[in-house]
């Protein structure tokens, strides 16, 4: 699904990613693990097109199409989500207002029809009710005063209103108590299937534990070093990023 | 013959027309004499230092009012009024009443013409109470009252609640190359009654208009006075609009102004507290392109104590547009206790496009909590890659970005429809329709 390969990427002069090689197929749960500043959240950002990163080097595709080019919107239309690590807030605009333009341009983007008001409607209710989702919070200003584990939920309810194909949560558990951590953990694996695929970037085991991830990959310094199943994550739960920068020299 | 060459010369032979007993006969003697005197305003003034009038004021505009040869029908226009709803309507084409296009009443409150209030008798009492009391007199209020005749006159007696919001709407055909209009609106509310009030200018072609208005607004004890001025004009058409109000005790007086057409706007607001426990609200949203100007100059002067005044402008500068924003506010010695909050915020699509902001606070008193805030700036990229991250699309995210920023404006506007419409005015004006209303 999505091809990685010897990915360089920079913001202003400073080089962030220093070749990054990974294969996400349909099915895979992968977790990506690092210290503060390794790059993940610029992965994250690359994949999902920001602009202001200046891929230098190496290949990104999707569903076998090169996507290095794209615009972030047409990437989205392709069924790439990215869940922020700290999404923006935007006073004015409602979750649901905000949520039906994503759903109805994206639709456009097929050449479809904006969806039916009343079948709209069912799917925000259907899947606020699996996020635990109050109905007055939707009305609420997009990400507006929102706490940060508010803001983590509602990343995960436009997931599940967009139903992507990839979906990278940039460290959706941070903010969350443990008890919103199963509902998001638990949101994300009703909406797993076998032809979708999700990459989780995170700090903590903590998360791993209900999203269970097929493969483990710790990035440093712009890097993938090393890569395994999950018990790399508990070893790395236990023993810190340093026995590896040991095993690296 | 330069322009004030010719208004000064037209001004003799409009006064011969009259008869020497109208009530405001000394008063447009005088004021032709300030406007001679001082002429039209330059940049070198202080309060003019950003709006030049200059390329304005070489069209030749033929200055006395002419009915048009022809009529306009309804459903020409039709888009110009809050047709889905019942209003009352008091138009005007080229400076001349149409009681085709008018609804206008005398029963219970008085919405009808300032040119029959001028000249009937009954009305005596109130013009002379409140005609030219609140305006400053400046040149081209001055020049306005020299040629003061025909204008919107509405009075709304004690305790009336007036059931229907009330457009006053002035057209141009463009049956003279360039025309001066300049007409004269008198608004008095009496005690604890309700009005609300929507202006519109609306150039029907390409010709060149140029209006220098003057609304003079009374708001007496707790009377409620909601404003709404639409500038949406053509870029043939430039609009000095000169609003004066003044507010007794516990009155509520709120002004909204929609900016997003025209070539050059001038808008005087001026309001002045004369009561303890005014209200007074300006707010405005702006949205320019192309060589668009739009100056936003206001005045809240708080004269009594216990007062409240709330400011707050929003800007979109595309192209080549240029805004400005001073908002000045007054609050005298005896004035203890104001709460003064000015707020204007611009966002600068082009690189082309400049605004000059500008807070001018003058506190005399010194028990007073008075705030004010400027910003300048783009649209954000973050929020833009987040929403473009979610599937939309560029233009349509700016889109968004600029409703959500102009949106707490746009909230406080009581009368659904107008709401709805001037919704309408800015997806035409961005070219992004939304599938939603904010
Ligand atoms: N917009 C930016 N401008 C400059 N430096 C950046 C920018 N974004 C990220 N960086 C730098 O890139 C490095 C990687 O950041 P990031 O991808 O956010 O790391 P992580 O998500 O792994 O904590 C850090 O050193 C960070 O300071
Ligand atoms: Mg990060």
């Amino acid at each position: 699904m999505l091809k990685i390969k010897n990915l360089h990427a920079r913001v202003e002069d400073k080089n962030i990613l220093k070749g990054i090689d990974l294969n996400v197929n349909a099915g895979e749960v992968h977790a990506i693990m690092g210290p503060n500043g390794s790059g993940k959240s610029t992965l994250a950002s690359v994949i999902a097109g920001k602009e202001e990163f200046e891929m230098q080097k190496g290949e990104i595709t999707f569903m076998d199409e090169d996507i290095s080019e794209m615009d972030p919107e047409e990437r989205a239309h392709k069924g790439i989500f990215l869940s922020f690590q700290y999404p923006i807030e935007i006073p004015g605009v409602s979750v649901t207002n905000f949520i039906k333009t994503a759903i109805n341009e994206t639709r456009k983007s097929k050449g479809l029809e904006d969806m039916p008001a009343g079948k709209m409607l069912k799917m925000i209710k259907e899947k606020a009710d699996l996020l635990e989702i109050d109905r007055k919070f939707l009305s609420r200003s997009l990400n507006e005063g929102f706490s940060g584990g508010e803001k983590k939920r509602n990343e995960i309810f436009q997931m599940a209103m967009l139903e992507p194909k990839l979906a990278i949560l940039d460290e959706t558990d941070s903010g969350l108590d443990i008890d919103a951590l199963k509902v998001v953990a638990n949101g994300v694996n009703k909406l797993k299937s076998a032809d979708n695929a999700v990459v989780v970037i995170t700090h903590y085991q903590r998360l791993l534990d209900y999203i269970v991830p097929d493969f483990v990959h710790v990035l440093m310094n712009g890097k993938i070093v090393k890569s395994g199943t999950k018990e790399l994550a508990y070893e790395l739960e236990e023993k810190g990023y340093d026995w590896i920068k040991e095993e690296l020299v | 013959m330069s322009l004030k060459e010719k208004i000064v010369s037209s001004y003799i032979a409009f006064e011969d027309h009259l008869e020497d007993d109208s009530p405001i006969h000394e008063l447009r003697n005088e004021a032709i004499k300030t406007f001679e005197t001082n002429g039209f305003p330059t940049k070198k003034e202080e309060a003019w230092k950003y709006t030049s009038l200059n390329s304005l004021l070489k069209n030749d505009y033929s200055i006395l009012p002419r009915k048009a040869d022809h009529t306009i029908e309804f459903k020409d226009v039709k888009q110009y009024f809050l047709h889905d709803i019942d209003t009352y309507k008091i138009v005007f084409i080229d400076g001349v009443y149409s009681s085709f296009l008018s609804e206008t009443t005398h029963d219970a409150v008085d919405v009808c013409l300032l040119s029959s209030a001028l000249s009937k008798s009954k009305y005596k009492s109130v013009i002379e109470a409140y005609f030219n009391k609140a305006a400053k007199q400046d040149s081209l209020t001055s020049l306005n009252t020299a040629f003061a005749k025909e204008g919107a006159y509405i009075h709304i007696p004690k305790h009336k609640e007036v059931e229907k919001p009330i457009e006053i709407i002035n057209f141009s055909t463009g049956n003279e190359a360039a025309i001066l209009l300049q007409p004269r609106n008198l608004i008095v509310v009496g005690e604890n009654a309700h009005v609300q009030i929507i202006e519109r200018h609306q150039n029907l072609s390409n010709n060149e208009v140029l209006t220098n208005s003057v609304t003079e607004i009374f708001a007496e004890k707790r009377a409620f006075v909601d404003y709404y001025k639409i500038q949406t004009d053509n870029k043939s058409a430039s609009l000095i609009d000169n609003t004066f109000l003044s507010q007794e005790r516990d009155s509520n007086c709120n002004v909204h102004t929609f900016s997003f057409g025209g070539k050059l706007t001038r808008n005087n607001l001026n309001f002045f507290q004369n009561g303890e426990h005014c209200e007074s609200t300006l707010k405005g949203i702006t949205i320019l392109e192309d060589k668009q100007h739009v100056d936003h100059n206001t005045l809240v002067h708080h004269i009594a104590p216990n007062c409240e005044s709330h400011q707050d402008y929003k800007g979109i500068f595309d192209e080549r547009s240029t805004g400005v924003f001073n908002g000045k506010i007054v609050v005298e010695k005896d004035a203890q206790k104001i709460d003064a909050f000015q707020q204007n915020n611009n966002i600068l699509i082009s690189d082309k496009a400049t605004i000059n902001s500008k807070p001018q606070l003058e506190i005399f008193a010194d028990d007073v909590k008075c705030s004010h805030g400027c910003t300048i700036g783009q649209l954000d990229e973050d929020a833009l890659f987040y929403m473009r991250s979610r599937g939309i699309g560029t233009k349509e995210a700016r889109a968004l970005l600029m409703y959500a920023f102009a949106n707490n404006v746009l909230e406080s506007v009581k009368i659904p429809e107008l709401k709805r419409r001037i919704n309408k005015l800015i997806a035409d004006k961005i070219g992004v329709s939304l599938g939603f209303e904010l």
